[in-house]
């Protein structure tokens, strides 16, 4: 039995705080990313918004909340999605929490925060018990979802998500709610997604560091696939790609469960390096070329399209240097299609092949980049589009775009998270009540 | 030229940051906005009055303010007219007022005045208002004076009411107003008015209503007869006393007291000449008898 005490009571301390913080009516998500941070403050006023009328289902609490302070900052500090430089990281943090609180004109205390880097790894986890009463209780499910088999996933790990994908009763297996069901032998599926402890602490040590209060993590390839898959995609399956400035998460869902994630250690950031490694100039000015003239699918017309790459040398012959999109897609587009190759590898690994339906989404800040949506089909399969995060009430036009589907998943996550593991009692076995029952036995047998 | 000056860090530092979020605390802002220019008025004001000099440089300033404002010449009151009084009640009120004119009317006390205008003996009611024009203007009820009562001291008038009026210095001054007298006699002034009006046949025989043990009332007519009321119902009483003189010509005859105290058998107490004449005719006919 790996899944410690010390895990369980902590995500639910977070799982707590996370109430009380709605309760009070204002929480701020934290999408702590490579190239940017940004923070959303959500205000949960208790109303609903959903628009009433035909084909309009439930909305999984997409309406309750609104967005009432939105900032973006550049990102310092942090290399592959992890904390690298903890003073540079707070700094950022404090910018971006301090311009979104101005916007809110209200003060947060608490955050929910996600993790792009950190190696993630998944376990898909199996356990059964037998029923005790009639028909599954809640306490079975706590004890069956205790049952799992963890793996050793190996010291300096913390469990991000334990969250129970399938359960089956008997023969019959697909179960989305077992309770109250009549059967004998209880089985569920897990999927449980671990990270790197210390990235988790820095994390935790920075927010602390800034008077924030952590009231929740998740995986960034997780949220990018609430914000960014549609129901569908979800209920079907699909793969969620997050082109993330260090990292490039992956997802995939399964009748709206995550059942895998990985991450590829490469991102935007890599293609800006290699831009300004062959064209010998500084990280910012190559950033801006990316963002301006990028591309990965060239075109005679590029051959055509000089681009003044600028310097600020003094050397008027290095400083005028200029370059065509052609060659600037040259640079580009192995850079793009190793990390998407090495997306396709962990697909692959996953059997994302054997899946019924083969629909990839890209999003993120690197999913932007010009001809994309023609490379990648050529890579990962025909079904690929680039998807854009749900539309949230209140969130800024600037706050859009695919760049911001973590923190919109965030915002998701917090106004509708998935079961864990942890919200459900555990089995008393397990805990502190072991003792107490010991002694009820032994006085039920000997009195 | 590469600019030496580091770059511009857009991150506030850890202190702005604690103070920005302290000033987005609703507590804070409530008190920044509220508390702290009251508290600061008050510190400031609390300060200044701390000093003795300053407080009384100040009430002096502000009782100098008063009295120029109180003093200007729209405020004075500069002369005072009595109305509907006699002349004697109008002097009376202004030796009792005795107010130096002109007077600023914020130092007019019209309730006062008034009070002291009503606390005089002959003024029933009294109005006391400031005219435009600075005129203090005070009107004045009389009372009405009803009888003459004789006291121990001498003869005042009193009103219907029984309050004194004024001193009457002889009977002959009123003499439309009945007389009444002895001990109590005051209190029940309305019971001797309405003696009054019933004894109106014998108006001119009578000459005042005497108060009893402060009960009961008796008639009191010329040649010392009178007739003595009883405690309840003393008009009945008197009406039939005046019934029987009407008809029987009873007060004509030598009768000095009527007794009608208990009014269903009134007893006469004769005079000497009728008694005489009485035992005379008694030892007449017994004589003549035997």
């Amino acid at each position: 039995m790996r899944l410690l005490n010390d895990l369980y009571e902590n995500q639910r301390a977070m799982r707590a705080m996370r109430q009380a913080a709605i309760q009070r009516g204002v929480i701020a998500v934290l999408d702590v990313g490579t190239s940017k941070i940004s923070c959303l403050i959500l205000k949960f006023d208790g109303r609903d918004r959903a628009p009433q009328g035909e084909g309009i289902g439930a909305m999984a609490g997409q309406t309750r909340f609104r967005v009432i302070g939105a900032a973006t900052t550049r990102s310092r500090g942090i290399e592959l999605g992890e904390i690298t430089a903890v003073q540079e990281t707070e700094r950022a943090i404090r910018t971006a929490v301090q311009a979104a609180q101005k916007m809110a004109n209200c003060r947060v205390d608490h955050v929910i925060a996600c993790i792009s880097g950190g190696q993630p790894r998944s376990y898909g986890l199996a356990g059964q018990v037998n029923v005790t009463g009639d028909v599954v209780s809640e306490t079975d499910i706590g004890h069956v979802l205790a049952a799992c088999d963890v793996p050793d996933y190996g010291a300096g790990r913390e469990v991000l998500h334990a969250q129970p994908v399938n359960f089956a009763l008997d023969h019959r297996s697909g179960l989305i709610d077992p309770r109250d069901q009549i059967g004998q032998r209880l089985a569920c599926d897990m999927h449980m997604l671990t990270v790197d402890t210390p990235v988790i602490e820095n994390l935790i040590y920075c927010l602390r560091r800034c008077d924030l209060e952590l009231a929740g993590l998740a995986s960034s390839a997780y949220v990018s696939g609430v914000a960014a898959l549609v129901e569908d995609e979800q209920e079907l399956g699909a793969a969620c790609i997050d082109m993330g400035g260090g990292t490039t998460g992956l997802s995939i869902f399964m009748k709206r469960h995550m059942i895998y994630a990985d991450t590829v250690r490469l991102g935007g950031v890599h293609v800006t390096q290699d831009i300004s490694k062959g064209l010998r100039i500084g990280m910012a000015a190559a950033e801006r070329i990316k963002t301006f003239n990028g591309g990965v699918v060239a075109t005679g017309m590029d051959d055509r399209e000089m681009i003044e790459i600028g310097g600020e040398t003094g050397d008027w012959e290095h400083d005028r240097r200029q370059v065509s999109r052609a060659e600037l897609i040259g640079i580009m587009r192995p850079r793009v299609e190793e990390i998407l190759e090495d997306v396709r590898i962990r697909l692959d690994a996953a059997g994302f092949e054997h899946l019924p339906s083969q629909q990839i989404v890209l999003t993120g800040g690197a999913s932007q980049i010009p001809g994309l949506d023609t490379l990648a089909p050529k890579i990962l399969g025909q079904n690929v589009r680039i998807g854009r995060p749900l539309r949230v009430h209140g969130l800024p036009q600037a706050a859009t775009g695919t760049g911001f589907a973590s923190a919109v998943g965030l915002s998701l996550f917090a106004a509708h998270p998935q079961d864990e593991f942890w919200d459900f009692e555990m089995p008393s076995e397990l805990g502190a009540p072991r003792s107490l029952r010991r002694v009820v036995n032994w006085f039920a047998s000997n009195w | 030229m590469r600019q030496m000056k580091p770059a511009h860090d857009p991150a506030p530092s850890r202190l702005a940051y604690r103070l920005n979020r302290l000033m987005l605390r609703p507590v804070v802002r409530r008190f920044l906005r509220y508390g702290l220019p009251v508290l600061a008025v008050s510190a400031g004001v609390a300060f200044w009055a701390s000093d003795q000099d300053r407080r009384d440089g100040a009430m002096d300033r502000i009782a100098e303010i008063r009295r120029q404002i109180e003093e200007r010449p729209e405020f004075m009151v500069r002369l005072m007219v009595v109305e509907e009084a006699t002349s004697d009640v109008a002097a009376d009120i202004r030796e009792v007022l005795s107010i130096d004119f002109p007077v600023s009317s914020f130092d007019l006390d019209l309730d006062g005045l008034q009070e002291a205008v009503e606390e005089l003996d002959a003024v029933a009611d009294a109005s006391v208002r400031i005219r435009s024009g600075g005129v203090l203007e005070i009107e004045v009820a009389e009372r009405k004076p009803a009888v003459i009562w004789r006291d121990g001291e001498g003869l005042r008038l009193l009103d219907a009411t029984g309050h004194r009026v004024a001193p009457v210095a002889a009977r002959t001054k009123r003499p439309d107003l009945p007389l009444i007298a002895g001990q109590g006699a005051n209190e029940a002034v309305g019971e001797a008015l309405q003696l009054f009006a019933t004894a109106m046949p014998i108006r001119n025989r009578l000459r005042g209503f005497l108060r009893v043990g402060e009960r009961r009332w008796d008639v009191v007519l010329d040649r010392d007869q009178r007739i003595m009321l009883p405690e309840q119902d003393p008009v009945t009483a008197l009406a039939k006393a005046i019934q029987l003189d009407v008809a029987q010509d009873l007060l004509e005859r030598d009768i000095t007291v009527v007794d009608f105290r208990t009014p269903h058998r009134p007893v006469l107490r004769l005079g000497l000449t009728a008694m005489d004449a009485l035992y005379k005719t008694a030892f007449e006919t017994e004589t003549g008898s035997q």
